[in-house]
């Protein structure tokens, strides 16, 4: 229960200017730009763009510097900046396998068709402070080799053509929309990849690992992480035609799951599958490996009571937004709910100590 | 299933120069127009707007749709004196770009084609190509060449 309590307003008017004031810093230090947040900050970016499911990098950045760096508070700005958006329509969805990319690695085969390419990775480093970074920013150039032009199909391609995987029927049905219709369960598979793509990545890389761990094992192996630009289409009815309104950078994971096969079905592998906005593997493996566990139901498997296998408990639970803003919510003024209490306390105290004399003078 | 452009598609042009025009930084596509130094007579038929667009895949790259998140996009029209209309769909929130690109879509009808696609698409195409490039030439050299190590005898 809340009540309308008044008297704050210097207080928060003169908290605010303070905030603005400690968002700056000392002002002996050059102040950050947008743009250098754009650039030099692009995985957090990344993640604010994803869980704020909006991609505009420049938007993103802006959200960045306004909460000074709580990724938290700035996917916060970005999905109430969302909601003041007309929606001009929905995409065709993008082809993925049409991607330039930039990042592609497969654990499954080594010698995949379109080879190999890590692009701008952490892996592989040794994960030392480098304090030539706070000394100067002078890079060397990266090197450069003649892309020889390969294609690069997915490789989950190869084990659809012989059947060993199972199949991902294509529809061209609208899929429903959670920021248009609440939430409802059971949910459909679009409804589980929308919700986990803009999931909290903490939560999402928690529950994957959770699987991992043996709570609903279901032994993922990545068959393939892509990652780079793909061009976005959408249908202009005036135009007449569909145009590429634009080109975004994605990171995909797809996995292979083990399968034991069911009444209906041979024994084959199965899938799990991730897309994020941006550059995002950490997160783009985990909502594949909870996509996995989540499918339990469509796959004939057993509810093993695991925790990423109950719908309930995952997409409820991974939105950051929500959960914020209920977690937060218990510090605002509960007064009255207080006093309640503590007079329920005080009235159970009285009525003890009257029923129980005896002990109350034997202590 | 994206609508691929085939060489026998009569839109191919135009959906070439709109994605383009599209894709295109805001600040290129502005420098370049404005080096044109054209002032055609229009009307504006729709004010430049800024709105979202949910972006769909599919899931497990190939099966049914699924909404990824929106992404910002500006469109505005405009109708030239002589009736040709051009819209503008351009990525982000420049309502210059969007206008600018509406009225060389709607050019891109008239005899002013040549001048805007040498002066306007041709620079902006091999730009694109250029940053393409690049990045290309950078991912090709962090491709890996395995090689098996001979363990046994012989």
């Amino acid at each position: 229960m809340y009540v309308a309590v008044k008297g704050g307003e210097r207080a928060i008017d003169n908290a605010h200017a303070w905030l603005a004031e400690e968002r700056r810093g000392d002002c002996a230090v050059a102040e950050l730009s947008v743009a250098q947040i754009r650039e030099q900050l692009t995985l957090a970016v990344n993640r604010v763009m994803a869980e704020g499911s909006l991609y505009d990098p420049d938007l993103a950045a802006l959200a960045i510097k306004q909460a000074r760096g709580d990724l938290i508070e700035a996917i916060f700005l970005i999905r109430a900046y969302r909601t003041t958006l007309p929606r001009f329509g929905g995409s065709i969805p993008i082809e993925t396998g049409e991607m330039t990319c930039e990042r592609r690695v497969s654990a499954t085969f080594k010698d995949a068709p379109g080879g190999q390419v890590l692009g701008p990775t952490f892996d592989y480093t040794h994960r030392l402070l480098d304090f030539k970074l706070a000394a100067d920013g002078a890079v060397d150039a990266a090197s450069e080799a003649d892309p020889d032009g390969t294609a690069t199909p997915h490789i989950m391609s190869f084990l659809d053509r012989e059947d060993l995987i199972q199949s991902e029927p294509q529809t061209d049905e609208t899929p429903a929309d959670l920021t248009r219709t609440p939430l409802e369960l059971p949910a459909s598979r679009a409804l589980r990849l929308q919700s986990l793509t803009r999931g909290d990545e903490g939560f999402i890389l928690g529950m994957a690992y959770s699987t991992q761990r043996g709570y609903a094992r279901n032994h993922a192996f990545v068959a393939e992480l892509r990652i780079g630009a793909v061009a976005v289409e959408m249908d202009i009815p005036e135009i007449g035609f569909a145009i590429e309104i634009g080109e975004i950078c994605v990171t995909e994971c797809e996995t292979v799951n083990q399968f034991q096969g069911s009444k209906t079905e041979p024994p084959q592998f199965t899938r799990g599958y991730g897309l994020v906005f941006g550059m995002s593997e950490r997160k783009a493996i985990s909502m594949a490996l909870v996509d996995r566990a989540l499918r339990w139901k469509e796959l004939g498997e057993d509810n093993l009571g695991a925790p990423a296998q109950d719908e309930e408990f995952v997409l409820y639970h991974s939105d950051n937004i929500q959960a914020t803003g209920f977690l937060e919510h218990i510090k605002l003024p509960h007064y009255v709910d207080f006093q309640s209490e503590l007079e329920l306390v005080r009235k159970l105290r009285r009525e003890a100590v009257e029923t129980y004399p005896m002990q109350e003078a034997a202590e | 299933m994206n609508m691929m452009s085939g060489p026998d598609d009569p839109n191919r042009a135009r959906k070439e120069w709109l994605g383009l025009l599209a894709k295109s930084p805001a600040a290129d596509v502005a420098r370049l127009w404005a080096a044109l130094d054209l002032t055609p007579a229009h009307d504006v038929l729709r004010t430049p707007e800024i709105g979202g667009v949910m972006v769909r895949g599919r899931a497990g790259a190939v099966g049914a749709a699924f909404n990824l998140g929106e992404m910002t996009l500006t469109r505005a029209s405009v109708r030239l004196a002589c009736g040709t209309v051009g819209h503008g769909y351009v990525q982000g929130r420049d309502r210059e770009h969007a206008v600018q690109v509406a009225l060389l879509d709607a050019l891109m009808q008239t005899a002013a084609a040549g001048r805007i696609e040498a002066g306007v698409l041709a620079p902006l195409r091999a730009a694109m190509a250029g940053r393409k490039r690049s990045r290309a030439a950078k991912s090709a050299a962090t491709k890996v060449e395995f090689f098996t190590m001979v363990r046994g005898e012989d």
